[in-house]
């Protein structure tokens, strides 16, 4: 911890009057730590005994969390998902809102840990994990959506194409059934990834743990890792070659969770844009939860010398630059509207601005429209209050954006007989703070058991890390 | 510990270095004097160092490929065995071989076996999980992990003679050298 005290380089280049503050670049890990220091400032987390109170605080709110999410299921399975809102034109509610919210919040975290590494922006080594680990999370939280929401979910196997005595098949042609396989690839190679990341820091965990319960437990789950030089090889190899696979993935997965509206015939559903809108907006929701989670993470964990501002301000500017895509997503939806001359699309869009919905759409402008412009100011990117603030602000925002295209799209279709109003009900919005719980509860236990920096990659952005300085081999 | 063990069930010679500049010149002094049955060990991965203790190519790029088409290949016959073969709908006169509603599951499955190839694959070629290996007897093993660098001779090596290899791994300035029994 003593290097801490050292005063950063960064911070006395400025006394030479020469280079303005603004132009030195923000180092990825403060100087002065070593090999051994970083492996052991990041494992101690892991292995000491006591947690920071504050974790103790949250585990127990995200165990209460679990327990809302616990009943709400068991009341779901006993009663059926007439305890939720939905009805009668509007059969998406908050199932399907929740679902494409978490698992929007979970692309972050691919593409820290794979678009990332492709594009060699090295500042994202110190957050990859946590964000990948995120990504996990928010994919169990979303896959807890569709399947309560078939109604009986005992028999969701039925989506699966197994041999069965029914002689059936799943539709294949169906954007849900593409929905499927899109989700359960993603959280399949999510984990992979994820645990490929680990193998080198579970062994240097089993290296450095004392008791011999997390020693062999660790040891297990090292498969034996010993850092030789062969090993490495294929492993590099491996970790970019899955990044490579996760990248078109990631792309892949919002896309067909876009097609699960852009197929439909409903107007406000029914766009070419609908893709890339998404996905913008998934990136976007994600860095918003990375910087809300990694904001507390640093602070309680002392982890400043590794997440630095850099990483911050960087995730700042995605944000900006993903939240500009979406607004000019949603002006495109309005421009659409008017110009496709058809009824139904201009009244959806009036609908949405003048409706009974008004306000969530009111709410929606200021949240993704203005909140993130403070991002073009470098005293907000560059403070950790302004980012969290403006990153709680887009979280709700995209909440609202599906609450925009789902509910509100639903409730007034193209026959004025057919309309109806949705309101969620107690249980929707225990699913949701439930879910939430889950994804919390998930996320304490692992800063508890696991490395949340990757401590081998931490060890390569050292500058002693660097065998060839002066001859680099291609 | 393992040092006064009897010589002959040996894995090999180890030599500890501080860091990775002197393992990557280690290994290339120990390919340079002939030896071809080594391996060196580090906290992370140095480049090139591969190449020292002699492997060329990981086979991992064909692996993967292989897996990404074999993916591919089944998930589209799926799609087209069940909607053409095993249960044939005609709904409308539309065509049964409906190509492209199946690419986004012919794409997943690719990904998927291509993924699978590539985390399956590392292990096997590396021989993972290999809960015991000699190398764990080395005391200070354990720092491998951490902040030391590993070269080891093998007992196999056609060269591997006890007291030449000693002589030639404490030539190069380790911190120590130590036998590695099985």
């Amino acid at each position: 911890m003593a290097e801490r005290d050292q005063t950063p380089a960064h911070e006395i280049r400025p006394l030479t009057q020469e280079i303005p503050e603004r132009f030195i670049p923000v180092p990825t890990v403060e100087p002065g730590h070593t090999f051994a220091s970083v492996t052991d400032q990041i494992s101690a987390i892991v292995l000491r005994k006591k947690m920071p109170f504050l974790w103790w605080v949250g585990m127990a709110a995200s165990c209460v969390g679990v327990m809302v999410l616990t009943a709400t299921i068991g009341k779901l399975l006993l009663v059926g998902v007439g305890i939720w809102g939905i009805n009668h034109p509007v059969g998406w509610g908050f199932d399907i809102l929740n679902f494409v919210w978490w698992i929007g919040i979970g692309h972050a975290g691919t593409l820290i840990s794979a678009i990332l590494l492709l594009l060699r922006q090295e500042w994202r080594t110190s957050i990859n994990r946590f964000a990948e680990a995120m990504t996990l999370f928010a994919v169990s939280a979303a896959g807890l959506y569709p399947a309560l929401h078939t109604g009986r979910p005992w028999y969701d196997f039925w989506l699966f194409p197994y041999p069965n005595t029914m002689s059936l098949w799943p539709q294949f042609r169906s954007p849900l059934m593409w929905d499927v396989f899109a989700v359960s690839t993603y959280a399949t190679v999510s984990l992979l990834f994820w645990y490929v990341g680990l193998i080198p820091d579970l062994a240097t965990l089993r290296d450095r743990a004392r008791g011999k319960f997390a020693r062999v437990i660790y040891g297990m789950f090292s498969l034996g890792w010993r850092g030789s030089a062969k090993h490495w090889f294929r492993y590099e190899s491996t970790y970019l070659l899955l990044a490579g696979l996760s990248t078109p993935l990631v792309l892949s997965v919002h896309t067909i969770v876009s097609f699960d509206f852009a197929v439909a015939q409903v107007p406000g559903w029914h766009s070419t844009f609908f893709p890339p809108y998404f996905v913008a907006g998934a990136v976007y929701a994600g860095f918003a939860m990375v910087l809300t989670l990694a904001i507390p993470a640093r602070k309680m964990f002392h982890l400043e010398d590794f997440i630095t501002m850099k990483h911050l301000e960087n995730m700042g500017k995605v944000m900006l630059a993903t939240g500009l895509i979406v607004f000019y997503s949603y002006a495109m939806e309005a421009f659409f509207a008017y110009y496709s001359g058809n009824n139904f699309e201009r009244y959806m869009w009036l609908n949405r601005v003048q409706g009974p919905y008004w306000k969530m759409y009111a709410m929606l402008l200021v949240c993704n429209g203005l909140a993130p412009q403070l991002m073009w100011f470098r005293r907000f990117r560059t403070s950790t209050v302004g980012l969290f603030i403006v990153a709680m602000f887009v979280n709700v925002g995209m909440w609202l954006e599906r609450f925009v295209i789902i509910p509100t799209s639903l409730h007034r279709d193209f026959l004025p007989s057919s309309w109806g109003m949705y309101h969620s009900t107690q249980w929707d919005w225990g699913m949701f703070i439930g879910s939430m719980g889950l994804f919390f509860f998930l996320l304490f236990l692992f800063v508890r058991f696991l490395p949340m920096i990757s401590i081998f990659e931490m060890r390569t952005m050292l500058p002693e890390a660097q065998t060839h300085p002066e001859g680099h081999e291609a | 510990m393992g040092i006064g063990k009897v010589r002959t069930g040996m894995y090999g010679v180890i030599a500890e270095f501080t860091s990775p500049a002197e393992l990557m010149s280690a290994a290339e002094a120990a390919r340079d004097a002939g030896y071809t049955e080594m391996d060196a060990f580090s906290p992370f991965p140095i480049h090139g160092l591969h190449e020292a203790v002699g492997m060329r190519s990981t086979g991992m790029s064909a692996l993967v490929l292989g897996g990404g088409i074999i993916g591919g290949l089944s998930g589209f016959f799926m799609c087209w065995y069940a909607n053409v073969i095993s249960y044939p709908l005609n709904i409308g006169g539309k065509p049964l071989n409906s190509w492209p509603a199946w690419i986004p599951i012919t794409f997943e499955c690719t990904i998927l076996l291509a993924a699978f190839a590539a985390v399956f694959g590392m292990l096997a070629l590396n021989g993972l999980p290999m809960p015991y290996h000699p190398v764990f007897n080395v005391r200070r093993f354990d720092q491998a992990s951490r902040d030391k660098f590993f070269l080891v001779i093998q007992a196999r090596d056609p060269k591997f003679d006890l007291d030449s290899v000693w002589k030639f791994l404490e030539a190069l300035h380790p911190r120590e050298v130590v036998d590695v029994p099985w």
